[in-house]
């Protein structure tokens, strides 16, 4: 998954052609660590939604540009805007539930 | 077929199956996906396990716990049971498409946080309510936090939020703390946390995010609002019980009803263990002791069966 920060967040996740997850989430976050390999696996499976991640402790204007309150917080981007957010670590099943209309 | 299947992995989980590797048994354990560790993972220091003179983190105890298991043998996998069929002889554990069959199950699933089950909470969880201090404290730099519950999750969440936060006020429905004195103490020695007693959260209120908090006193029943820039509940938490609703009997504090000091459930060769089984402790380590209790009952149960 790409990492994403403040100054590639323009042209990786806003001007994307495909749809992006992003993933904010932190070290210091178990659940974020938790789910993490699970973000990996779907993006691997698949190649309708683009996964990338940002750490908001490196990208603070990021997490507060998008009012992150609670990480893991998965939102998915659409032509620049957030089409679907999703907050909590969640097994597979439940994600892929949640980003069916994006798979 | 397996001998033994242990579902959860909290300290009941891990260490049924350190007993149950180190008899032979080969325990194979589901640990889940995203909760592998159970309530210690979002945890900081825990300073009432023995062993730790100078405490440990949960997740490290955790880890630490999971690969004690491991080295013994033990299978531990990040998968999630999605059902059971506990009746009979051969137990069938159900993990999406797959089916494992064991002759014993031992059940160590734990808790589940308690909501509040208050307007507005659904609504604005993640947008200023939160559950897990250590994952979210971060967002609140210099802001007023509301702590509110009275156990020593509370008084840990809030003293915790203080690193970050401006000011911490914990809000309690009653005058006596369930928490630990040192906990507590801890918590009124800091000039950051205020304590707001006989009170109730009634309402979250918020468009985007939280932003006040109705309270109600519980003595005279006046509501009023409060400015918050956002909310960590830590009121406890309820056992996790739904894989065996209708296949094991409840008792009426709603854990898993066990037979006397054992870990003997209404099914044969079917054990319980740790927080789901605990309407009163609910300690790392007295779930630790009930895995223990319960990976003997199994061993024993196995053996009966070979005679």
């Amino acid at each position: 998954m790409k990492n994403v920060t403040t100054s590639t967040f323009d042209a990786d996740v806003l001007q994307a052609e495909k749809p992006v997850l992003v993933d904010f989430w932190a070290e210091w976050c178990g659940p974020c660590r938790a789910v993490a390999p699970i973000l990996e696996e779907i993006d691997t499976e698949q190649d309708g939604l683009e996964i990338v991640k940002v750490n908001v402790d490196e990208n603070p204007d990021l997490a507060q540009q998008y009012q992150i309150t609670s990480i893991p917080n998965m939102k998915v981007f659409s032509r620049g805007a957030v089409v679907k957010d999703i907050i909590g670590a969640k097994p597979k099943a439940a994600l892929e539930a949640d980003l069916a209309d994006f798979l | 077929m397996h001998k033994v299947i242990i579902i959860g992995s909290g300290p009941a989980g891990y260490t049924a199956a350190i007993y149950a590797a180190r008899a032979n048994l080969n325990p194979l354990l589901f640990a889940s996906s995203v909760e592998a560790g159970g309530d210690l993972m979002t945890t900081t220091d825990v300073e009432n396990f023995p062993g730790f003179p100078n405490g440990i983190q949960g997740p490290e105890l955790m880890l630490n716990m999971q690969q004690q298991a491991e080295r013994f043998g033990a299978d531990v996998r990040l998968e999630d049971v999605t059902s059971l069929e506990l009746d009979g002889p051969v137990k069938k554990v159900h993990v999406g498409d797959e089916t494992h069959e064991a002759q014993t199950v031992i059940f160590a699933t734990g808790s589940a946080y308690r909501k509040l089950g208050v307007t507005g909470e659904e609504r604005l969880s993640g947008r200023g309510i939160s559950w897990c201090a250590t994952c979210d404290g971060f967002f609140f730099k210099d802001k007023h936090l509301v702590v509110v519950g009275g156990g020593d999750s509370a008084m840990e969440e809030a003293t915790f939020l203080t690193n970050f936060a401006s000011a911490v006020t914990i809000v309690h429905r009653s005058e006596s703390f369930r928490a630990s004195a040192v906990m507590l103490e801890r918590a009124k020695n800091n000039e950051k946390i205020d304590f707001i007693t006989n009170a109730t959260v009634t309402e979250a209120k918020g468009e985007e995010a939280v932003d006040a908090l109705e309270l109600t006193d519980t003595v005279t029943g006046e509501s009023r609002d409060v400015p918050v820039d956002g909310l960590f509940i830590a009121i406890g938490s309820d056992p996790r019980t739904h894989l065996v609703h209708g296949q094991l009997e409840l008792t009426d504090e709603g854990t898993i009803a066990v037979d006397g000091r054992s870990s003997r459930t209404n099914l044969p060769g079917v054990f319980a263990a740790g927080d789901v089984i605990d309407p009163t402790y609910r300690q790392a380590v007295s779930a630790a002791s009930s895995g223990m209790i319960a990976a003997l009952d199994a061993q024993h149960y196995l053996e009966a069966l070979e005679d």
